[in-house]
């Protein structure tokens, strides 16, 4: 075994290594700067009042017992506010026609959630604070609430008394329209075989370690802000914008941030009222969330409807795919919640060569919390739906899963690719990643012992789940997300400073929340530049200091914001030339960098990156005109997505008396092109496994009849613990990406988006022969029981999921 | 409001003696009067782990518990395990087995996984999982928390640097 990865040539001594991570000493000693550990002189704490209801209209509030609650300095209400705080923004109107309700931070006169603000007690202290909570008399008109998307979408009830439909738009892409591919409607009509399917996406919570927490310091003209977000550089130009500020009067700070997959990716009302309790007071104000609040109001995620139809040829030759989704938008649209489903219609074909493909995406407001971003953002629900209907489609011809799936799929000469969806596909080697999480499953073994259990009728049947994917990384050239009409690019920044000791600054405008930036782009330059690892320090999460970034999300931090760091070390070594003929008395075309050294062509002549920054530094002997420094700083807009892809394969024995599940082996062989660090990298996976097997076995948001959370703590939402989950087996491939300098393509969400199909495919293949054809998931004991009682109860003939 | 209670801690080797309220959880007292914010608050229902600490050497949430309870008992944060200003074994093994990514969970993992130790020497990897299940990690996926506690289990020494080679072994090729 090794831990660096082939790099025959390039002189990479970093990439490619598994460093232990710079990050890790202050977390595991207890020396952490998570927000809630500020405290600022005579900082001022927050609670928030939430209503109870999931719609209704504020009659009166009544806070003077509140504010004569002892150590409560003032109550705010929405309409306290109503001039100054502004509608919380949208970024991404997904069609002109986009209908949205405006979103106060503090609800003014209606509120459409249980859990929305209505109110906002500033304290002395945290307690003093909550406890004046429940003494705000907040009286409500109830009005109707619609929950179901399905129900929503006919509009019987309006999820906002201000709109006249729940749909706030609808978008279409069309192959046949789009000169992409051929028409749908020729592919269904002409279509041998026909497979029509309706998948679920239940809602999910991410769920994030740490609770949301912000500090809001009114110091002077300028307010600084620590928060617990993925996008300081986001939310600091959406408070500009949203409360009026200069953007040159507002600093973000991203401290240590406890974990976001995309759920602190937002501009949260929470934020907006600490600014506003902070205005009003002229103190430092902070305010952490509980967990419950966490979970009813922190954005949730997924929630779609989507109808399939795939049509294919008798050899299993996919001809076609037509997707009509639901989307589920919550009640109000946040920062990126309408582009979520579009992010997935263009991965809906995944790996495979469909000549013919329609989507349409219908997003509705429903009475509960407003969805956004959650890991993978649209990608996992598209690739649950295509892997869940190739498996479908399989057994509907009689055909090895596996062996549909190679008949479909891009082959490894065929790349470049472009499928579609317009979409060209760099590089992948789907047959060299499938190859090897064969082995490592010991495929032909499970099946054989699949064979045995079935023909012995073992009360404990195993299935064999199977997952190909790919997912677009690297989000994004600015001109696609232009084209898709988001309100910004899809650029990053960063800035390489050469210390006089010739020590390296990197800053970065990707935000890390533990993901190792400060590790990996340390290794970045480290080979780059020819200095030591421990000679380069990352800085990041603050916006005085990275001056221009667009955060950290969509596995977009090392092929774009890796790719400016290694742009902007370009710079320094063009710099550094200049310096190096003018010291060394040699033509600019003449000098050499290897490794940290300056050489002249053809002589001894050399000298080191620390010589020149020390000279630069002293600035006495320079050529004419030339600036004195070395730092550069670069802004690398990618032309290209990255497509990283691979094989999941999951052994799932189900007890068929019980209906309990168990995962008895998993494989993974992910292809991310080049490895910066493989540690990193493992654990990404894991995790991001973690987080797609509880999709398919444990989670959900679960609301009742009135629009209250059902799974409002960790009690009934069910976030796996370590016995949850298996020994995970995991392998790559290294197909490089051709589309950035490094090869690189992202790793983030590789484990989520391809495990949930690959665990569902698996129950399901373990009860197939039972009767069972769907199940919702999660697929916990009790869905899994009952799905084999009504297959019972029905003969073979059980349709559709089962609730 | 109850009136104030005057308690006495040995937290991480430091007596403290306090006038609380009696409603003051162990781990507001922790953090808020003592400014040992290494133990940190996940949830408000005892399930994620992050605030455990130890009470007499044994793991105990701390959001579970008055301060007042605490009174004349001896605590331990993750403050206490560095001695010296070297890490404790199970403070390096989370280092060397990237057993961490956000860090939120990390105190509670490492103060639980002590624990866990103390009373099982040699755990199984089940077992470990097991003594774990009342601590919520959300980055890592667990294996390399498993991996962490095993290899203190089994007495695994690092040296100054990279993965120890029977760390990189668990990994079941993955790095090949």
């Amino acid at each position: 075994m090794t831990t660096t990865t082939e790099a025959a040539g390039t002189g990479r001594a970093e990439v490619g290594k598994a460093r232990l991570r710079k990050e890790d000493n202050h977390l595991i000693t207890g020396r952490s700067r998570f927000t809630d550990n500020m405290v600022l002189p005579g900082m001022l704490h927050l609670a928030l009042v939430r209503s109870p209801y999931a719609h209704a209209r504020i009659t009166a509030i009544d806070v003077s017992e509140a504010l004569a609650s002892p150590g409560v300095i003032t109550v705010l209400t929405g309409a306290d506010v109503a001039g100054e705080q502004g509608s919380l923004p949208n970024a991404w109107p997904i069609t002109p026609d986009q209908k949205a309700p405006a979103h106060p931070a503090i609800a003014v006169d209606e509120v459409a959630f249980a859990g929305e603000v209505v109110a906002c007690i500033v304290g002395r202290t945290a307690a003093a604070a909550r406890d004046a909570v429940e003494l705000v008399d907040v009286s409500y008109d109830e009005l109707p609430v619609v929950l179901d998307l399905e129900e929503a979408a006919t509009d019987a009830v309006l999820a906002h008394t201000s709109l006249e439909s729940n749909r706030s738009a609808t978008w279409v892409f069309d192959s046949g329209e789009a000169g992409t591919g051929k028409p749908i409607a020729d592919a269904l009509a002409g279509a041998e075989v026909l497979i029509e399917r309706t998948f679920h996406q239940q809602r999910l919570i991410p769920a994030f370690m740490e609770p949301r927490s912000t500090v809001v310091d009114p110091t002077g003209e300028q307010i600084i802000m620590w928060s617990a977000t993925q996008v300081p550089h986001i939310l600091r130009l959406m408070l500009a914008l949203t409360l009026g500020i200069p953007e040159s009067k507002v600093r973000v700070i991203a401290p240590d941030v406890g974990g976001g997959f995309g759920g602190k990716l937002q501009v949260t009302p929470e934020e907006i009222i600490t600014v506003l309790a902070a205005r009003h007071t002229g103190k430092p104000c902070k305010y952490t969330e509980t967990r419950s609040e966490s979970l009813q109001a922190a954005h949730h995620g997924r929630a779609q409807v989507q109808r399939l139809r795939l049509s294919a040829t008798r050899e299993g030759i996919v001809t076609g795919l037509d997707v009509n989704l639901l989307a589920d938008m919550g009640a109000y649209l946040g920062l990126v919640t309408s582009g979520v489903p579009i992010l997935g219609a263009f991965m809906f074909n995944s790996i495979y060569k469909f000549p013919a493909y329609r989507f349409e995406c219908t997003n509705v407001f429903t009475n509960k919390a407003w969805t956004d971003a959650y890991r993978g953002a649209g990608r996992p629900e598209a690739t649950f739906a295509i892997e869940r209907l190739m498996d479908e489609l399989a057994v509907e011809l009689g055909m090895d899963p596996l062996e549909l799936r190679e008949k479909n799929w891009i082959k490894h000469e065929e790349f470049p690719f472009t499928t579609v969806c317009g979409l060209e596909y760099d590089s992948g080697n789907y047959e060299a990643a499938t190859a090897k999480a064969l082995e490592l499953f010991d495929y032909d073994g499970l099946r054989a012992e699949q064979a045995q259990r079935r023909a012995a009728n073992d009360p404990v049947q195993l299935g064999i789940g199977i997952s190909t994917f790919t997912e677009m990384c690297g989000l994004a050239p600015s001109r696609v997300l232009g084209a898709l009409s988001y309100g910004a690019g899809g650029w990053e920044h960063a800035q390489v400073r050469v210390l006089p000791t010739g020590n390296i600054e990197v800053v970065t405008g990707s935000s890390a929340h533990g993901q190792g930036h400060e590790t990996a782009w340390s290794q970045l330059v480290a080979d780059k530049l020819g200095v030591p690892f421990e000679n380069v320090e990352v800085l990041h999460g603050d916006t005085q200091i990275s001056q221009r970034g667009l955060d950290t999300y969509g596995s977009r931090s090392l092929v774009v914001g890796g790719m400016a760091v290694l742009a902007a070390a370009d710079k320094v070594i063009d710099k550094a030339k200049v310096v190096a003929a003018h010291l060394m008395e040699a033509s600019e075309d003449d000098i050499e960098f290897s490794a940290g050294a300056f050489t002249v062509k053809g002589t001894d002549r050399s000298t080191s990156l620390g010589e020149i920054a020390l000279a630069t530094f002293a600035a006495h002997n320079l050529p004419d005109g030339f600036e004195p420094n070395l730092d550069s700083d670069a802004t690398f807009d990618p032309v290209s997505f990255s497509f990283p892809h691979g094989t999941h394969l999951a052994a799932m024995e189900v007890d068929t008396e019980t209906g309990a599940v168990h995962i008895r082996k998993y494989v993974c062989v992910d292809d991310i092109g080049v490895v910066v660090n493989p540690l990193i990298v493992e654990g990404q996976v894991h995790g991001g496994l973690a987080q797609g097997i509880a999709q398919a076995l444990y989670e959900e948001a679960v609301y009742d009849d009135a629009g209250t959370l059902v799974t409002g703590s960790f009690v009934d939402y069910l976030v796996p613990s370590a016995p949850d989950l298996p020994h995970y087996i995991t392998g790559r491939t290294e197909t490089p990406s051709t589309t950035n300098q490094l090869g690189a393509k992202g790793v983030g969400e590789a484990g989520t988006i391809a495990s949930t199909p690959a665990i569902v495919n698996g129950v399901l293949d373990a009860v197939r022969h039972l009767g069972v054809k769907d199940i919702l998931m999660p697929c916990s004991p009790s869905r899994v029981w009952r799905a084999l009682e009504e297959a019972k109860t029905a003969g073979t003939n059980t349709t559709g999921g089962v609730q | 409001m109850a009136s104030s209670i005057s308690i006495t801690v040995d937290v991480d080797g430091v007596s403290y003696t306090d006038d609380v309220e009696p409603r003051l959880l162990l781990v507001q007292y922790l953090r808020e009067r003592l400014g040992k914010t290494g133990t940190l608050i996940g949830c408000d229902t005892t399930n994620c782990g992050a605030c455990t600490v130890h009470l007499d050497g044994v793991s105990v949430k701390s959001c579970t518990m008055f301060a007042v309870q605490a009174d004349g008992h001896t605590v331990t944060t993750i403050e206490g395990m560095a001695q010296n200003g070297k890490l404790s074994p199970l403070q390096e093994a989370f280092h060397q087995c990237h057993a961490l990514q956000c860090g939120f969970c990390t105190p509670g993992m490492i103060m639980q996984s002590a624990s866990l130790l103390a009373e099982n020497p040699h755990p199984t990897e089940d077992e470990i999982r097991d003594g774990l299940e009342g601590n919520l990690c959300r980055c890592t996926g667990y294996q390399n928390i498993v991996a962490a506690v095993k290899s203190v289990a089994d007495g695994v020494e690092y040296g100054d640097s990279g993965v120890s080679a029977t760390i990189e072994d668990t990994r079941t090729g993955a790095l090949s």
